[in-house]
């Protein structure tokens, strides 16, 4: 016989808080953002390269003269620290460099003086064109007094003038869109490619199959070469740009294919594909509302690491010589005027480019780990 | 505690925190314990009650950030020449030789999941022999025969080409025997016994629950036998403690824990058994509320939020101390004394 | 495991027959030939040669063919051993690559060891040694090795070498053993230059090597397997050391077999900043100049080391990992 007995309910129920409950309503993306967030390197990160991105879109902004005006008796000025204090209190200005020419070898050689000369922000240059829409003059920094122009060489200049500050502006636009285009190439072609011999299947999945494994074994850097060496010497430099983003996207959408090839089959198999064909959902429906979203981040993270991989690929190409051509302007090619090493002892302000790669991969990767850890819902 | 004069492991007042950036978790708060040579002693709790902890704790493989902050782990050692000496376990360095001499030979554990308990890259024989040569005087060629022996005691047929073999190669059945050669390679004089039946069908579960009664006793050993599984209990145990939130609510041998429980954690527990001879159609008494989350223990009684005979300004304010109600039996609860818990 | 080699072994062939293909298109692709740019650059040298000659020369060379007529011709030679013929260097292409080569791989292998070495022990101790200093130390180098081209470290080594020391650290050997036989000597002597290269190509590799260590001991340690062989006995390291970390490095001997290739490939651009002799910058010089069939086998070559590598992990990993070897592929 069973016992009866008075079982006293007792309240244990915790209010449910209202944060608790704004995270049960959360959208799968609110919850990446809020995760994400909470990584402080990979905030800083970000805002690093949104700056990088703003220089992108406007560099004539940022520079301080002609990127391309060469002048050899401005030969290897040194870099002008910028002082922010004088006597008189805050003001920016620059150091005076006085030139001398070398009575045995007939050059100028350009040293710090003592005398300033007063700069400051937002002042008038050259004009230019905000994204090929209106022009302005306005510059982000620069000389006081607008006539004396010549003097402000925030990174130096190379052995033909040039300064090396507004290239590097010009640099930042070209290195930085060619790693971001390549990688959108290759996750158009990858995420196609991989979903169609995913979720199909059979033949087309075969033949895709084994492309993916020729393409992924050739040794990527000759082939590269191979390839650019092949552009004709008379394209224009715009022409070489697009052609080397397609170069380089040309192996890189492999390893994508075949991350999301994987995915296909392993979602294909889940059961809540099998709910929503069962409910009567349209195979184009049920792989973009139901499939794509299911890696979509993880996609977005794995793309994020990868541009920083074509950053460097640029830059190693164009630094021999075989990606993007002078006159056009990239980190690479800056660093093609470093490529003595006498040279660079007397000028080091020549290997500035290199702290740009590194602080924008270095950037790039942060971010995308960031991303990569916030997207994945088993990493707490 | 016990009749007996010198228990094998004698565990005194242990408790074992777990510092995290969040708060200290309390995972043991004070156990106290005897198992006695060939005694089967049995822990039995719900999932989080402490139980593996302190089995940890007594081997001293318990993972930081916990440490052992309270308490005594005496074992009963036999020296080389004979005696028998009374070692504090707590006191010893956890990686230290003679840590590490008890651990393996004295007191042997029986893992939970023998699949990944076996690392599926070296051979089962490789590791049994790792074992007997980890605590014998032997050479590889005499732990071989050795380890070749034990597969034959626990049943295992052709031991010879099953001690090549790796751990995935063994059927469940198979590698929960190997698993539990391994430990009584050294001849241990107490086994744990970790949930042994938890990841083995029902078929297995009896079949080696009849094989380490029979080792049990051929051996004399004595086995510390933790589970959540109540039938387990009365079938194999002797003397059992019921755990709840890091603390001993009832200890006792096992018919009177069984037939008269005195703590209402272990009256609600048995009551919740499903059974052949309860009244159709009545509802299954279940313990009402959940287990508290370890940050948020309540004060005073551990249980007393979901306890039906909880007595308000005194089982929420103080914690009772385990104390002797009956012969044999001892209960922490207020419901039969008044005593507090020391702090 | 032997019918998995088997297989692998048959396709190399065809792969090869594949790529040539390739290879041979990419280098005949672009207009012009040899002659075109060898006769720009007498241009710009300020002499010049006679339209007849170059016809002559173009005949002489074979350029004057077909390209399927070409391919055919440098197949034939391939099969024979024969690697072509250089044009700008007017000598067999096996003399000009061979020592080159040896020297490439050597440095590849090099590299290799070095980041296996480094990343291993550093991937295990950061992993025991959570947040502690040293492990905060090697996540800061890594991020900033993995942010860092090869070619860039290269530059700016060289110029702290040079601008602090006065040294020129470019080059595989003193002036002395440049051209000398081999010998003890001469081995020492490359062994004294390579150690800087191979640390420049293999940075990265290590960077990303010891991350991977690291998580991946970090996964296992926390595995049952780990709590059983504590309970044994075994002392920390030896069981650390025995167990988890032979699995965690599982997965890592996979990584072989892209990473040998990309070694082999990347130190292309190492040599041609370094100045070292490897094939790399031979390649660099023939696909400038157009010399086609110098380009042409020296692609071939990456090809072949590329598959190499990755069969090599392939047999590696089946040898390491038994229940790869036993259950198949």
């Amino acid at each position: 016989m069973a016992e009866n007995f008075q079982v006293e309910e007792t309240l244990v129920s915790q209010l449910v808080s209202k944060a608790e409950e704004r995270v049960s309503v959360a959208s799968n993306w609110q919850l990446v953002w809020w995760r994400f967030r909470k990584n402080r390197l990979a905030i800083i990160s970000s805002m690093v390269l949104v700056l990088f991105y703003v220089i992108v879109l406007v560099p004539d902004f940022f520079s301080t003269q002609d990127p391309e005006a060469t002048e050899a008796f401005l030969a290897f000025i040194p870099m002008q620290g910028i002082s922010f204090f004088d006597s008189s209190g805050f003001n920016l200005s620059v150091p005076a460099v006085v030139g001398k020419r070398n009575p045995v070898t007939l050059r100028m050689e350009w040293k710090i003086d003592e005398t300033k000369v007063p700069i400051r922000l937002f002042v008038q240059g050259y004009k230019y064109k905000v994204l090929g829409l209106f022009e302005t003059d306005l510059h982000l920094i620069g000389p006081t007094d607008p006539k004396s122009a010549d003097w402000l060489y925030l990174f130096g200049t190379d052995r033909m003038g040039r300064d090396q500050w507004s290239r590097m502006m010009f640099g930042t636009r070209t290195s930085m869109t060619v790693g971001l285009v390549a990688v959108a190439l290759s996750v158009i072609f990858g995420v196609l490619l991989g979903g169609i011999s995913g979720y199909f299947g059979g033949w087309p999945d075969m033949i895709i199959q084994r492309l993916i494994e020729l393409l992924q074994s050739l040794p990527t850097i000759p082939i590269w070469l191979a390839m650019t060496a092949a552009l004709p010497q008379d394209w224009r430099p715009d022409q070489v740009f697009f052609a080397i983003t397609i170069i380089l996207a040309f192996i890189g959408w492999t390893t994508l294919a075949r991350e999301v090839r994987g995915r296909f089959l392993s979602l294909r198999e889940e059961d809540f594909v099998l709910a929503a064909d069962l409910a009567g959902c349209s195979r184009f429906r049920i792989i973009t509302r139901h499939m794509v979203p299911a890696f979509m981040s993880h996609i977005i993270a794995t793309s994020t690491l990868a541009i920083p991989v074509m950053i460097i690929n640029e830059t190693s190409l164009s630094y021999l010589g075989l990606g993007i051509r002078p006159p056009a302007i990239s980190w690479g090619v800056l660093l093609q005027e470093a490529q003595n090493i006498q040279t660079v002892a007397q000028a080091p302000w020549l290997l500035l480019p290199c702290v740009a790669v590194i602080l924008s991969v270095l950037a790039f990767n942060l971010v995308g780990d960031g991303l990569r850890d916030a997207a994945d819902p088993y990493g707490h | 505690m016990n009749t007996q004069i010198q228990p094998l492991l004698s565990v005194r007042d242990l408790k074992t925190y777990f510092m995290m950036d969040e708060g200290v978790v309390k995972a043991v708060d004070g156990v106290t314990f005897d198992v006695n040579s060939g005694q089967v002693f049995g822990i039995v709790g719900e999932s989080g009650c402490g139980k593996s902890v302190t089995m940890k704790a007594v081997l001293r493989i318990v993972e930081p950030p916990g440490k052992i902050v309270h308490g005594e782990i005496l074992l009963n050692c036999k020296t080389k020449d004979g005696d028998c000496q009374v070692v504090d376990l707590a006191q010893l360095d956890a990686n230290g030789a003679q840590m590490r001499s008890i651990r393996g030979a004295e007191i042997a554990l029986i893992p939970q999941e023998p699949m990944s308990s076996f690392s599926p890259v070296h051979t089962i024989g490789d590791q049994i022999i790792e074992a007997i040569m980890l605590h014998q005087p032997v050479n590889k060629r005499e732990a071989r025969q050795i380890a070749l022996q034990m597969l034959k005691d626990v049943g295992i047929p052709m031991p010879e080409q099953r001690l090549d073999e790796y751990s995935w190669q063994l059927s469940g059945g198979l590698r929960q025997r190997a698993i539990i050669a391994m430990a009584l390679s050294c001849n241990p004089r107490l086994l744990i016994a970790d949930e042994p039946t938890t990841a083995v069908d029902v078929t297995t579960q009896a079949q080696v629950l009849r094989l380490l009664r029979n080792l049990q006793q051929q051996r004399n050993a004595a086995i510390i036998f933790i589970t959540h599984d109540l039938g387990v209990i009365a079938q194999m145990a002797s003397y059992v403690m019921v755990m709840y939130l890091g603390l001993v609510v009832e200890q006792g041998p096992v018919d009177d824990i069984f037939h008269a429980p005195k703590h209402p954690y272990t009256q609600a527990l048995l009551r919740s058994i499903p059974s052949v001879n309860s009244t159709p159609r009545v509802e299954l008494p279940t313990i009402s509320g959940s287990i508290p989350h370890p940050f948020n223990k309540p004060k005073g009684c551990p249980f007393h939020p979901r306890c039906v005979k909880s007595m308000p300004g005194k089982c929420d304010v103080r914690t009772p101390a385990l104390l002797p109600v009956g012969e044999k039996q001892w209960v922490s609860c207020f419901l039969y004394h008044d005593s507090e818990a020391a702090a | 495991m032997l019918r998995f080699i088997v297989q692998r072994l048959l396709l190399l062939p065809i792969l090869l027959v594949l790529f040539s293909i390739i290879v041979f298109w990419l280098v005949q692709a672009p207009p012009g030939d040899f002659l075109t740019s060898y006769v720009a650059n007498l241009a710009s040298g300020g002499s010049s040669i006679q339209e007849e000659q170059v016809e002559a020369l173009r005949h002489q060379f074979g350029l004057d063919q077909p390209m399927h007529i070409r391919y055919l011709r440098w197949m034939e030679g391939l099969l024979k051993g024969d690697l072509g013929y250089s044009l700008e260097y007017q000598r067999p292409n096996s003399e000009l690559i061979g020592e080159r080569l040896v020297l490439t791989v050597f440095l590849a292998l090099f590299a290799f060891a070095i980041t296996w070495i480094v990343a291993v022990p550093a991937g295990i101790y950061s992993a025991t040694h959570q947040n502690s200093l040293l492990d905060y130390a090697f996540a800061l180098l890594n991020y900033v090795g993995v942010a860092t081209p090869n070619f860039m470290l290269a530059l700016i080594l060289m110029w702290v070498a040079f601008s602090s020391f006065g040294l020129s650290v470019t080059g595989l050997f003193s002036p002395d053993y440049i051209q000398a036989p081999w010998s003890l000597g001469r081995l020492i002597d490359l062994l004294k230059h390579i150690w800087l290269p191979g640390i420049v190509l293999g940075i990265a590799g290590t960077a990303r090597l010891m991350r991977v260590m690291r998580a991946n001991l970090l996964d296992e340690l926390n595995k049952p397997y780990v709590v059983t062989a504590r309970a044994k006995g075994m002392s920390e390291w030896k069981l650390v050391i025995k167990y988890p970390v032979r699995l965690a490095i599982n997965p890592l001997i996979s990584t072989i077999g892209w990473y040998l290739p990309q070694l082999f490939s990347g130190s292309l651009i190492v040599a041609t900043v370094m100045n070292l002799p490897n094939i790399g910058p031979l390649l660099l010089r023939a696909l400038t100049q157009r010399d086609m069939y110098l380009s042409g086998s020296i692609l071939l070559i990456y090809c072949s080391l590329t598959i190499i590598g990755t069969l090599i992990s392939d047999i590696l990993l089946a040898l390491v990992d038994p229940r790869i070897r036993m259950e198949g592929v």
